[in-house]
């Protein structure tokens, strides 16, 4: 296969994701100007994070003026699933996957893209995965931009309705694996009474740090009562 | 703080672990208590970010109350993610609308 095509092959699978990606970075934008982040600084974080929660988390960090330590665990522990995205992809790498290959492709390894690619026939060609980037990036920071610009425009209804579309992406992906599965719905609902527990009754622990220690206990005490076995891991 | 300094550290650290297994990592994770670990966590931080967060996101919490059921029923019904993002907030925007 040439570049070209496996190029162009990326950037139709990208499409999907783009446009899912292009509404919720709306939002995003929406938020991160609403804590009075510039749209320029918004456009900056989206094109260099590429990823929904940790960047959600991390602009409260820096509106509620955080320490880089706290952003650094923030963004450790909601991003630590791409290590394991990453790792389950460099086993598909084809033979021209070289190091500067695998420096500049790694950029853009989201939940959605991983999705994709893991499940694509054959091995991985670097060129199909920089058209899902690439197709994927524009549709998350245009949108962001968007969402910025006409964040102060939009009726303050219309705004504040969006702020729900993040979250909204997030239950779209706990709740089908929730649903088959008793183990993850365990762990999603012990994590969500932690983090209640954690904002009614002990508010003086940060939303970050507060992510970070219910999410850490949920999956630790998943892993003790409930630990996988390899088939169930896909 | 300059917001730069922030930036930099998140997409430093967000860049590192997945950069770091992609390029680097050649090993087989073997222990069944890591690879349960890695296998719950991403369900375990968002479930965190999301519950109670949520109920707050539109400043109005019946609105996002609606919303979020709408929501859950939706994904329940294994319904495509941008379908569910895109009903829970246009239901909370009709609930902001009507009430």
């Amino acid at each position: 296969m040439t570049k070209k095509k496996a190029f162009i092959d990326g950037v139709k699978d990208g499409i999907p994701i783009a446009l899912g990606y292009f509404s919720v970075s709306f939002g995003f934008g929406i938020s991160a100007v609403g804590l009075g982040i510039s749209v320029l600084h918004c456009v900056i974080i989206s094109l260099t994070n590429l990823t929904s929660a940790g960047q959600f988390q991390g602009i409260q960090i820096i509106a509620l003026s955080g320490t880089l330590i706290e952003m650094a665990l923030v963004q450790l522990v909601i991003n630590m699933r791409y290590s394991l995205m990453s790792l389950a992809l460099s086993q598909k790498l084809d033979s021209t996957f070289t190091l500067k290959h695998r420096l500049f492709a790694s950029y853009g390894i989201t939940d959605e893209i991983f999705a994709v690619c893991s499940t694509k026939q054959g091995k991985l060609s670097p060129y199909y995965m920089y058209g899902i980037i690439s197709v994927s990036t524009l549709g998350w920071t245009f949108g962001t931009f968007l969402g910025a610009v006409f964040g102060a425009i939009l009726p303050p209804l219309l705004t504040s309705s969006l702020g729900i579309l993040l979250y909204g992406m997030f239950l779209a992906i706990i709740v089908p694996p929730a649903r088959k599965n008793h183990k993850i719905l365990f762990v999603v609902g012990i994590s969500a009474m932690f983090s209640s527990v954690c904002k009614y009754f002990l508010p003086m622990i940060s939303g970050g740090f507060a992510v970070i220690i219910c999410s850490v206990l949920s999956a630790v005490l998943g892993a003790l009562l409930f630990p996988i076995n390899d088939t169930e891991q896909d | 703080m300059s917001i730069i300094l922030y930036i930099i550290v998140m997409a430093g650290v967000t860049y590192l672990v997945r950069m770091i297994p992609f390029t680097f990592f050649r090993k087989k994770i073997n222990s069944i208590f890591i690879k349960s670990f890695m296998y719950y966590i991403p369900y375990a931080v968002l479930s965190a970010m999301t519950i109670p967060a949520i109920f707050y996101s539109t400043g109005n919490m019946t609105t996002a109350f609606i919303g979020t059921a709408v929501g859950i029923i939706l994904a329940y019904c294994n319904m495509p993610l941008i379908v569910v993002a895109l009903a829970s907030s246009l239901t909370a925007l009709l609930c902001g609308v009507l009430f």
